[in-house]
């Protein structure tokens, strides 16, 4: 169920920082290899936009929401534990 | 940054106060010599409940209202609702505060089911708040529960990663910033205690906030532990969450200036007792009445309260033992009428009877309602009952804070303490020594004779007063309160009807006395008269003795001068040519 769909995500990242990077990296290959071409990225740069990380609350970074499929959720850390991402995202089922 | 130290240790040295941001704490800024270290950061450490945020909370609305340093509290446990809810009750106007742009709250509590995936930092809430901190110009900033991002840090590296990036971001904003930390321990050791006891060695100043119990009654205590170039006072000192917040009970103020000394008199309430004291007790002096319970402290109490009120001097009346109105009641039966004084303004009773709290928290509370009501006479009836409330030492701590206080302000202080059936023998066998420092001791006693039980009062000490040795019998009666003379008799004194009839023998006897006096005098006043009547009547018969003499003295004269005659006429007679010879007087 919770692999069909298309899945949006926001990551906010503290511009070049290390945790930020690696989430981006890891993100990225994460869906590429579980969701190919069912998902969407929208990375928001903190240093760049500090008024957006204000309104939405964003504190900790790297964090990730996924906005799609509801309900919306957060995951915060550069989502090197992969297993509990995957649990999160709610994918361990279709694990190969 | 060594030029820049030199250069602050010099204007140390030049006596000039280090730069503090004042929290507005009574009592924390006078421990800390003005507050917290401006531009730097402090560390508030406490276990759940001792009041960490409300210390915060209260450091910035100070900041934003009175100093003029807007401030940002970034809530990581509690949300900006609930802050503002909880610090409503103080009364701090918070909302006018956040209207006006100089206060700011970040809501930044982590969701309860927020996962953490790896490591991560906290660069996104200081780029948010580097925007924040320059739109409202923010000069004052608070990170009230630190420990709970920390906590969801993968390791203690990177938790020790995140606070450095918090000192540094501060550092470099020049925020005067406040952390607290939840610790469980308060008396572990710092290295034992938690993985970012560290950060105590990092910040600038660091305050310790405990809150426990010592025989059920809460204590709650502070203590700051750390002052980078500052001298602050190091010992605990106690504090209560009072009506207008936090409130630090200074021990000692350190060089705080003596209260002013004065030799002006103010009346006891009670003539003769003024008089036994040379015109009363001094202004700003702190009076000591001490009794076994029914010795009329109270009475006496009232008796000052009313003279002073009289004068027009606003006076404070804490009761401890009995309700407000009781008390006026009470007094009104002995002619002391404080309803009008109440009325008048001049007045404030407070029952502390409902209260229940630590010795500290009774003295807070004296303290503060004494600032409002501008009292300059104080009456604290009884200060024994702190007995009840926790440890004996904070209870003499917290009676010699509340004389010394006094003292400061030019407060008159009169305190009563109740003596225990038990400790009769000695007068100041009390658990409370504040005899020793109070300037006017009044004790007052029953003196059990002819099956009476009278009051007498007794001036054990009064400094600088030379003042009456003698026991005196205290009369209470509708129309007031007077004393009496007491009357020795075989070295006992004499109270009640024994006085009355030892008065009225010497009355008697008095009497007796005086009409003695009063015949001795009648009957001098005959003796006196009879022996005038004698002299007259001697006198007159004198003055007769005398005509008598003269008229035969005058008799003899004539008789011899007829003689001469009679014999030269005889001659003349006889033919004599001669003057007579040989005169016979036989012959004629």
């Amino acid at each position: 169920m919770s692999t069909s769909g298309l899945h949006r995500f926001r990551l906010y990242v503290a511009g070049t920082a290390v945790n930020s990077t690696q989430a981006l990296g890891n993100l990225t290959a994460l869906c590429e290899s579980r969701l190919p071409d069912r998902h969407t990225i929208e990375v928001v740069d903190v240093f760049a936009d500090p008024r957006r990380a204000l309104a939405d609350g964003i504190f900790m970074t790297p964090a990730l929401i996924r906005l799609e499929p509801t309900p919306e959720r957060t995951i915060v850390g550069n989502l090197s534990r992969t297993q509990q991402v995957l649990a999160f995202l709610g994918l361990t089922d279709a694990a190969p | 940054m060594s030029a820049r130290l030199g250069m602050s240790l010099d204007t140390v040295s030049r006596a000039v106060p280090p730069l503090k941001a004042s929290t507005g704490i009574a009592g924390f800024d006078e421990i800390t010599g003005g507050g917290l270290p401006l531009g730097r950061t402090t560390l508030a450490i406490g276990g759940p409940g001792c009041g960490k945020t409300l210390f915060a909370l209260q450091f910035l609305a100070h900041g934003a209202q009175q100093c003029s340093e807007p401030g940002i509290f970034v809530a990581f446990e509690e949300d900006s609702k609930r802050l503002m809810a909880n610090a409503s009750s103080f009364g701090w106007r918070l909302e006018e505060s956040l209207a006006g742009g100089t206060l700011f709250f970040v809501d930044a509590q982590p969701a309860p089911d927020l996962v953490a995936a790896g490591d991560f930092d906290l660069c996104g809430l200081f780029a948010a708040l580097h925007e924040k901190v320059a739109q409202m110009g923010a000069r004052r900033i608070v990170f009230d529960a630190l420990d709970i991002p920390l906590a969801l840090l993968p390791d203690d590296a990177a938790r020790r990663r995140e606070v450095y990036r918090l000192h540094a971001w501060l550092l470099e904003q020049g925020l005067t910033g406040l952390v607290s930390l939840q610790s469980d321990h308060e008396d572990a050791p710092v290295q034992l205690r938690r993985p970012y006891g560290f950060m105590e060695f990092m910040v600038d100043c660091a305050v310790v906030l405990t809150h426990g119990m010592v025989d059920g009654v809460s204590q709650r205590s502070l203590r700051v532990q750390k002052y980078r170039g500052s001298r602050f006072d190091e010992n605990e000192a106690p504090f209560l969450i009072g009506d207008r917040g936090f409130e630090v009970v200074v021990a000692w103020a350190m060089g705080r200036a003596e209260g002013p000394v004065t030799s002006e008199r103010v009346s006891s309430g009670i003539e003769r007792l003024d008089t036994m004291l040379h015109g009363g007790y001094f202004r700003g002096a702190s009076i000591l009445i001490t009794g076994f319970s029914g010795t009329a402290k109270t009475t006496l109490c009232g008796a000052f309260v009313d003279a002073a009120c009289e004068r027009g001097e606003q006076t404070l009346f804490v009761t401890f033992d009995s309700y407000g109105s009781e008390v006026r009641r009470n007094l009104a039966s002995v002619g002391i009428h404080l309803d009008r004084h109440i009325a008048g303004g001049t007045l404030r009773m407070v029952s502390a009877r409902a209260i229940s709290g630590s010795a500290e928290s009774y003295l807070a509370r004296i303290r503060t309602l004494a600032r409002q009501h501008a009292a300059c006479c104080v009456v604290v009836d009884p200060v024994s009952t702190w007995a009840r409330s926790g440890k004996d030492l904070s209870e003499h701590g917290v009676a010699e804070r509340l004389l010394d206080w006094c003292k400061g302000e030019g407060i008159t202080l009169v305190c009563t303490r109740l003596l225990d059936e038990m400790s009769s023998l000695a007068e100041g066998n009390a658990p409370l020594q504040i005899s020793t420092m109070v300037d006017t001791w009044l004790h007052l006693s029953y003196l059990v004779q002819a099956g009476e039980r009278n009051r007498g009062l007794a001036i054990i000490k009064s400094r600088g007063t030379a003042h009456s040795n003698q026991v005196r019998e205290l009369v209470l009666s509708a129309d007031g309160v007077t004393l009496a003379d007491a009357y020795s008799a075989g070295g006992e004194v004499l109270m009640g009807t024994l006085r009355w009839e030892k008065e009225r023998a010497e009355r008697a006897m008095t009497e007796a006395e005086a009409v003695q006096l009063r015949l001795k005098q009648v009957r001098l006043d005959l003796e006196e008269a009879e022996l005038e009547v004698r002299l007259k009547s001697l006198n007159a018969e004198l003055l007769a003795k005398q005509i008598e003499k003269s008229v035969l003295h005058r008799a003899t004269e004539r008789r011899e001068a007829d003689l001469a005659h009679g014999r030269a006429e005889m001659g003349q007679l006889r033919g004599a040519d001669n003057e007579p010879i040989d005169m016979d007087p036989k012959r004629s």
